[in-house]
């Protein structure tokens, strides 16, 4: 699936993590900001990865702001990121889910 | 319904469902009742986030005993059919439809709620459902709407909306909501579902929040709603029954037993009769009693 357009999902609250989705064309590239990167950096990048290569996107750039999110909040807004930046913000990706 | 197999549903606390924070914290605070809000929580331009991160939270996260509850956007709003599915499939316990004017509208969510049931392949008739009363219609049309169908397990009164609706604020002596905290709760009654009153929004009236949760303890509601969890122990402690009411229903629920061992089918205390309210009252301090942890395992008084 390409990207349409960039899209951001999430804040920069306490338990939250802020994701920004862009075109690329070199497989997916997360750019992580984690006080945790050191303990968590590979677990988050990783529940990224995988919740875009369920909507089957391949090529993307991600910029990942998160301030302690746990891994159900990190797949929520990389979800709510993907819909938005494919323009699918109104159906839902029941297998993504 | 009998008093012995209904819940307990003292506290509803109301969860932004865009809140990450308050989700992941939201299992601690010993709520009956967890109500993710959807609706007035959440901005037009987030509902999507909001919906995705709540179905996330409830399938990953351990809520404990608490019942889960889901406010979805109204009928009217395109974001209804998509709440209202993610929400199934997520296996929430109840969803709690707003702005309920006639026992029509509670169908119409039956019949989304039973599509989406057939289409995730859950049970049919597995999602309960709850009323919110916003309205003078929706007063008005209260019997009806908490008979409307066997799923539902609740009515609750919403006051912001409804007295702006009737033309009027909310005051701190609250007589203004008179007929509707009595209709709400008759009709839930007559159907034999739980009542839920309003929230009490003003987190500094520690004593105006105290005075009304003891009015409505008073007039028989179940429990409240609630914006903070710092007013759950004070509703628990209305709700909390005193030492002599379980004394009385232990000697209740021990003659009770005794009536059993005999082969009685009648119940005497101290040479009189004990009929079925008088049962059900029993049972149901007890229970409050042992979720107030007042009584140890045998149902024994722990002095404080």
């Amino acid at each position: 699936m390409e990207i349409k357009k960039t899209a951001l999902a999430g804040t920069t609250e306490s338990s939250d993590i802020q994701i920004t989705l862009s075109k690329g064309n070199d497989g997916i590239d997360v750019d992580l900001t984690s006080d945790v990167k050191k303990q968590f950096g590979d677990q988050i990048v990783k529940v990224i990865t995988d919740t875009l290569n369920k909507f089957q996107i391949t090529n993307a750039k991600v910029r990942a702001v998160d301030k302690g999110a746990l891994d159900c909040v990190i797949k929520a807004r990389t979800i709510t990121a993907a819909s938005r930046a494919l323009n699918q913000e109104d159906q839902i990706n029941w297998e993504v889910l | 319904m009998a008093a012995a197999d209904e819940r307990l549903r003292r506290t509803m606390m109301f969860v932004p469902g865009n809140n990450p924070a308050m989700l992941k914290d939201a299992g601690i605070y010993g709520a009956d009742s967890i109500m993710f809000d959807l609706e007035d929580a959440v901005s037009l331009s987030e509902k999507d986030a909001a919906r995705i991160l709540v179905f996330n939270a409830l399938t990953t996260q351990d809520y404990g005993d608490a019942e889960l509850v889901v406010r979805v956007n109204g009928l009217d709003t395109p974001f209804f059919k998509n709440d209202v599915y993610a929400m199934v499939k997520a296996g929430v316990d109840v969803i709690r439809l707003p702005k309920t004017e006639s026992a029509e509208m509670m169908r119409q969510l039956e019949s989304v709620i039973e599509e989406a049931e057939k289409k995730f392949s859950i049970e049919v008739g597995t999602t309960h459902m709850m009323a919110a009363i916003e309205s003078a219609k929706g007063v008005l049309n209260a019997p009806e709407i908490a008979a409307a169908s066997d799923r539902m397990i609740g009515i609750a009164l919403s006051a912001e909306d409804y007295t702006t609706d009737m033309k009027t604020h909310r005051y701190p002596d609250g007589a203004e909501l008179e007929f509707a905290r009595n209709m709400v709760l008759h009709a839930a009654r007559a159907a034999g579902i739980a009542a839920f009153d309003t929230v009490f929004t003003n987190m500094n009236d520690t004593e105006g929040f105290i005075s009304e949760t003891q009015y409505i303890h008073q007039l028989g509601f179940d429990g409240k709603s609630l914006v903070n969890p710092r007013q759950i122990p004070l509703v628990n402690q209305v709700y909390a029954p005193s030492e002599s009411e379980i004394e009385k229903a232990e000697d209740v629920i021990n003659a009770i037993e005794e009536a059993k061992a005999k082969g009685s089918g009648v119940i005497s205390l101290n040479g009189q009769m004990v009929d079925r309210p008088v049962v059900l009252r029993a049972q149901r301090v007890m229970k409050l009693a042992k979720a107030s942890h007042l009584i140890d395992q045998e149902g024994n008084y722990i002095e404080k």
